[in-house]
This record gives C-alpha cells, sequence and structure tokens, in this order.
C-alpha cells in the first residue's frame, strides 16, 4: 500500500523534524531518496527552490510534491496528513501539560542537545547540495577538477548577494536567468 | 467554549483568516507567526497576549513545522479539539493545493531544455541559500563558546557523513545527552 507507506514515511520526518523548516531536508532526503528513491538528489534541489518561492513551510510543500510524485493527489494528502500528524498530537499534550503545570521545563534539555544536532545535519545536507550543484554528483566525485565553473559562478554571486540582504525569491529568480544565459552562451 | 457563542461566525472567521494569511505568506513559521498574532490577539481578541506568546514558544520547541504548530495549539487555546481542526485545516490547504498544481506542471516543463537550464542556475542559488543557513547556525552556535553543544556538532557531522549513521539515531542520541545534561539555563 503506498499510501500507507508515505503516510508512514513522513510521521518518522514530522517527529525527528525539531527546529524549524530546515531541518526536514536532511530528513526527507534520508527517508525518500536514500531509503525509497522516490525522487532523486536534483529533484530534490528543485522542491527545495520552489518551496523558497512559494507559501507554506518548506516541510508541507516537500510532502506534498513527493506524495503528489510518487501517488498522486491521494499521495499528496497522504504525506502532508503524516507530516502533521506527530505535531498534532505532541502540540495536544504540551498545551495540556502548560495550562496545567505552567512551563515544559525537561522539554527544554532535550531541544538544548538536539539544536546542535541539527546544525550538523544541515551542514551535512547543504554539503550534498553543493556536491551536486558543482560537480553534478550525490557522493564524492572522482575527479575534483571536473567542476562545473558556471555553478561556482553563480553559487558564489548568490551567497553574496543573501550576505548583502537581497531577498530570497529575487536570488532565486536571478541564478535561474543567469543559469540561462550561460548555458545559452554555451550552446552558440 | 466560550468564545463560540461570543462570536457566532467563529469558525468560519478562523478559518478565513488562517487559510488567507497561510496562504500569501512566503518565507515559513518566523514571517507567518506575528501575522496570525496580528489576526487572533490584535484585531478579534480571541486569546490574550500574554497566552499567545506562550504558545508560540512552545511551537518553536516542538518537533514539526513551527507555523503548523503554532496552529495547532493557537487553535486548541482558542476553541479546544474544533479550533485545532480548523486552524490546521486551513494551514496546510493553500500549501498543499499551490504544489499539487506546481508538481503536475513541474513533471511537463521539466523535460524542456531552456526550463532545465533555468533550473540548474536556481539549484546553484538555493544551495548558496542553504550554505548560508548552515554557516549562520554554526556561527551561532561556536559563539556560545560551550564544549559539550560543540561537541554534538562534531560528532553528528562526522556520524552522518564519514559512517552514514541513521539521522533518527543520531536526533535520539542527542536528544537523550540534552535530557540529561544540557538543562541548565546557559544552554538556552
Amino acid at each position: 500500500m503506498i499510501y500507507v507507506q508515505l503516510f508512514w514515511e513522513f510521521v518518522q520526518v514530522g517527529v525527528f523534524c525539531v527546529g524549524g523548516g530546515y531541518a526536514s531536508m536532511p530528513l526527507i532526503q534520508a527517508r525518500v531518496i536514500e531509503a525509497h528513491h522516490w525522487l532523486n538528489m536534483s529533484e530534490f534541489v528543485d522542491i527545495f527552490t520552489i518551496s523558497q518561492m512559494t507559501p507554506g513551510p518548506i516541510g508541507i510543500n516537500a510532502a506534498t510534491f513527493v506524495g503528489m510524485k510518487v501517488a498522486g493527489i491521494g499521495g499528496a494528502i497522504a504525506a502532508t496528513f503524516g507530516f502533521v500528524v506527530p505535531s498534532l498530537i505532541i502540540g495536544i499534550i504540551l498545551a495540556k501539560l502548560f495550562f496545567k503545570y505552567g512551563d515544559i521545563g525537561p522539554v527544554k534539555g532535550i531541544l538544548n542537545g538536539l539544536r546542535p544536532a541539527v546544525v550538523a545535519l544541515i551542514c551535512v545536507a547543504g554539503l550534498s547540495f553543493i556536491l551536486l550543484a558543482l560537480w553534478n554528483t550525490e557522493t564524492m566525485p572522482s575527479d575534483f577538477m571536473a567542476i562545473d565553473w558556471s555553478g561556482v559562478l553563480i553559487l558564489g554571486l548568490s551567497l553574496v548577494a543573501i550576505q548583502r540582504k537581497m531577498g530570497v525569491i529575487r536570488v532565486l529568480l536571478a541564478s535561474g536567468v543567469l543559469g540561462l544565459c550561460i548555458g545559452l552562451l554555451h550552446t552558440l | 467554549m466560550d468564545i463560540q457563542k461570543r462570536c457566532p461566525h467563529f469558525c468560519w472567521e478562523l478559518f478565513k483568516s488562517t487559510f488567507l494569511i497561510s496562504a500569501f505568506t512566503v518565507g515559513g513559521g518566523f514571517v507567518l507567526i506575528p501575522l496570525l498574532k496580528a489576526k487572533y490577539v490584535d484585531e478579534y481578541a480571541w486569546i490574550t497576549d500574554k497566552d499567545a506568546l506562550d504558545l508560540v514558544a512552545i511551537a518553536q520547541s516542538m518537533p514539526g513545522v513551527v507555523a503548523v504548530n503554532a496552529s495547532i495549539i493557537l487553535g486548541y487555546r482558542m476553541a479546544g479539539l474544533t479550533g485545532t481542526a480548523i486552524a490546521l485545516i486551513a494551514t496546510v490547504l493553500p500549501p498543499l493545493i499551490t504544489l499539487s498544481a506546481i508538481s503536475y506542471c513541474y513533471d511537463i516543463f521539466a523535460a524542456n531544455p531552456y526550463i532545465q537550464l533555468v533550473l540548474k542556475g536556481m539549484q546553484c542559488g538555493a544551495t548558496a541559500l542553504i550554505v548560508n543557513v548552515g554557516i549562520n547556525l554554526l556561527k551561532k552556535e561556536l559563539k556560545k563558546k560551550l564544549a559539550l553543544p560543540i561537541a554534538i556538532i562534531v560528532f553528528t557531522f562526522i556520524a552522518n557523513l564519514c559512517f552514514d549513521c541513521n539521522i533518527m539515531y543520531l536526533i535520539l542520541f542527542d536528544g537523550i545527552i540534552g535530557f540529561l545534561f544540557l538543562r541548565a539555563e546557559k544552554y538556552n
């Protein structure tokens, strides 16, 4: 049953997704790409890109996109619902506890352990994004000299633009246009 | 709850305002929460300012996407399980619809060579984005100069990248460490 499978995978992503939208990326990568091969890395980076430019949290957007791709609209609903079920249960329990006792003390400690873990995992995800963007591979490149120099250029310019506080949507649109122009120049 | 008696259209108003905010807010939880608060607290007075702040703090510290968490527990506070159900559906529906439509188009467009060039460029832009997030988070943790959180970062990074450890076990392990050793105020 593909719907049950989608639902269950995203329940797991939802449970372990601590620390906001970016934290869901390494988890989705582990389950959806590496464990099930429902998407390839390139499609995954595209979802991330699209999510940045459309309304809605990255996690929900990714769940919908993956579900839709694997099993159509039913899959999209199963995956999205799976992703929010853990939040629903934990949220209601925490809200009840909070109104009863006025604080959620021990939860803080767990979070203080998870925050650094999430930082590390996002860095690993960033590394795999770099491998795909610059070497077009999902594993360590065998030949480091085979680097895509136009990719280096676009990545570098985007990084400078982001640090100078340019908006996310503008950066992505500009990098898309730049990619198109450089690609067209190559074919001339 | 008394809110429903005071305002007969409460359910519809809650659904409508949450749906619209979710549909037109690009940029995830940190943009969405102030908007929700402005509606619920300032415009409709469905919830007090202090309750809203406390609940948002809980929403940020539980697993899942912050925007979804916030709507779950704010909805619960305002009108029990009914409130949760309405707020949750209203938050999830817009991205579910948008992304289903986009994913349908993606399959058609992604084969086009020009679109491929644009997407390739955007992949570099998206890589810059996640690299930037990683660097900022890393800086923030390193600045605190606390040994154990930094050890967790290094351990998690190496275990995941070099030894391909299962992410979920790593998160569980780091959560337990946090629960045992990181409950002091300075780690918050």
